[in-house]
């Protein structure tokens, strides 16, 4: 096995369509798996994070919540959710939310707190209500931070569902822990699937941040794009 | 041929068999002190070494080859695309994932887990880096040029100094999520506080899930203060001012 094997990868793709089935069910337990999750922390943490930023209020909170969710490990999460929740796809679909509601938390409060004063004023000046400056200009303004904090915890999701199977909350995972049963062909199919989701979902949130955003601002939005991965935003 | 956790029966014995056990660890309480203390030397301190091992090797690795790039990047611009382009995509494929397709090349060893949290590492520390670089005042820079410093001199006398904040601010999350990817190393190799945590789920064991979690989660947060301490040592001119 220290060998190396790249026929692997074709024997593989062999799996992925004969067991096309079995593979599609997993995904389908997946995909379902990883909404269930995103729409709880999405319900859970835009629009506190969102309040947060237009009050400019709490940034102790949305900084620290980031560095923590970054040294929650995901798997002893699921294993915390599994000893305190069960076996089972609600247990794993909660774990989930923990992992997810850091990024989107704070990226929402960083966005919208970072909102121009400029034009938040103007915005005022023109007699808009707080709740329209909030949704006439802050959010479109907040819109590319807001979603790469929403595509990261999305792709983290689709990744840490993975390890769901552990814990009984079914999806690809499944497959790739049970060498024992579909072979390494299964695993490395099941792993390629789980990658191809994640990059999906990622692509299909870039597609609706485009569309959500308005015209005016689609140049400038580019010059926006945030870092991801270090949170820091270029300006 | 098969990963670490093949052998054992997997889902079959709900009660866990751990020698003779105290009553807690027969009842499966949330969390039995005497399991801890009895299996500390022999089950948790080693995971959370080789933890620590895992983990810096990734970091330390990661770092060398993501400060040549940035470098790199930070001379021949035309770098930037293709660099950002790749750690973009690599960065997307999960974690979980690469492990599992690096396993046909590398084989169930160490190097795979150690390519995959290199993989992770390098990205996070290239793009802030690189940022940190290019943060440098341009007033700043001129006033190095008026002072007769040549490139190499303005490199390592004025911009890298001044990237440290943002340097040390990739390394504290390179660091913090390798700690937290590194559980899953598990699946590959039987090390790491993942190991406990994945033989405790299959015999659902809480005391050993929890304080395995546990100690993950610590060791994140201690290595993380440390780090921080280390900036404020290693710039001492911008103690007033906060770098997040």
């Amino acid at each position: 096995m220290t060998v190396a094997d790249l026929g692997v990868f074709v024997d593989a793709f062999e799996f992925v369509l004969d067991e096309r089935r079995l593979v599609l069910e997993k995904t389908w337990e997946h995909l379902l798996l990883s909404a269930a999750a995103m729409a709880i922390a999405l319900a859970l943490a835009l629009p506190l994070g969102v309040w947060l930023g237009h009050l400019h209020r709490g940034s102790f909170l949305a900084v620290n919540v980031a560095n923590l969710g970054r040294a929650l490990p995901s798997l002893a999460v699921i294993a915390a959710g599994f000893v305190f929740l069960g076996v089972g796809f609600w247990s794993v679909a909660l774990a989930l939310v923990v992992l997810a509601v850091p990024p989107i938390l704070t990226n929402a409060y960083v966005a919208v707190d970072g909102v121009e004063t400029d034009a938040v004023d103007a915005a005022r000046g023109m007699g808009m209500t707080r709740w329209q400056i909030v949704r006439r200009v802050e959010l479109p303004l907040a819109l590319p931070l807001i979603f790469a904090g929403v595509r990261t915890a999305a792709v983290f999701v689709v990744a840490t569902a993975t390890i769901a199977a552990v814990a009984g909350g079914g999806g690809l995972g499944d497959i790739i822990v049970n060498q024992a049963g579909y072979g390494l062909e299964g695993v490395v199919g099941a792993a390629i699937c789980v990658s191809v989701l994640a990059l999906a979902a990622d692509g299909a949130l870039g597609l609706v941040q485009r569309l959500l955003t308005p015209a005016g601002l689609r140049a400038e939005a580019r010059a926006l794009e945030p870092d991801v991965v270090t949170g820091v935003t270029r300006r | 041929m098969s990963g670490p956790l093949a052998q054992g029966t997997p889902g079959e014995p709900v009660i866990p068999d751990f020698g003779e056990g105290s009553d807690c660890v027969v009842e499966n309480r949330l969390f039995c002190a005497d399991w801890v203390r009895d299996n500390w030397a022999g089950v948790l301190q080693p995971a959370l070494l080789q933890h620590v091992k895992l983990t810096v090797i990734a970091v330390a690795v990661g770092f060398v080859i993501a400060l040549a790039a940035a470098l790199l990047t930070h001379r021949f611009r035309l770098l930037e695309r293709p660099f950002g382009t790749f750690s973009a995509v690599v960065y997307t494929i999960p974690s979980l994932a690469l492990f599992q397709l690096l396993v046909p090349v590398t084989g169930l060893t160490v190097t795979t887990v150690e390519i995959a949290l290199v993989g992770y590492t390098l990205l996070i520390l290239y793009r802030n880096i690189l940022e940190g670089l290019r943060g440098v005042p341009v007033d700043v820079l001129e006033a190095a040029r008026g002072m007769g410093f040549t490139t190499r001199q303005t490199l390592w006398r004025i911009e890298l100094p001044l990237a440290v904040p943002a340097i040390m601010a990739g390394l504290r999350v390179a660091v913090v999520s390798t700690i937290a990817l590194a559980t899953v190393a598990a699946l590959v190799v039987p090390q790491g506080l993942g190991y406990p945590i994945f033989l405790a789920l299959r015999e659902a064991f809480k005391t050993e899930i929890l304080v395995a979690g546990a100690l993950a989660v610590g060791l994140a947060l201690v290595a993380d203060g440390l780090l921080v301490l280390a900036e404020r040592v290693l710039t001492p001119w911008s103690r007033t001012r906060r770098t997040t």
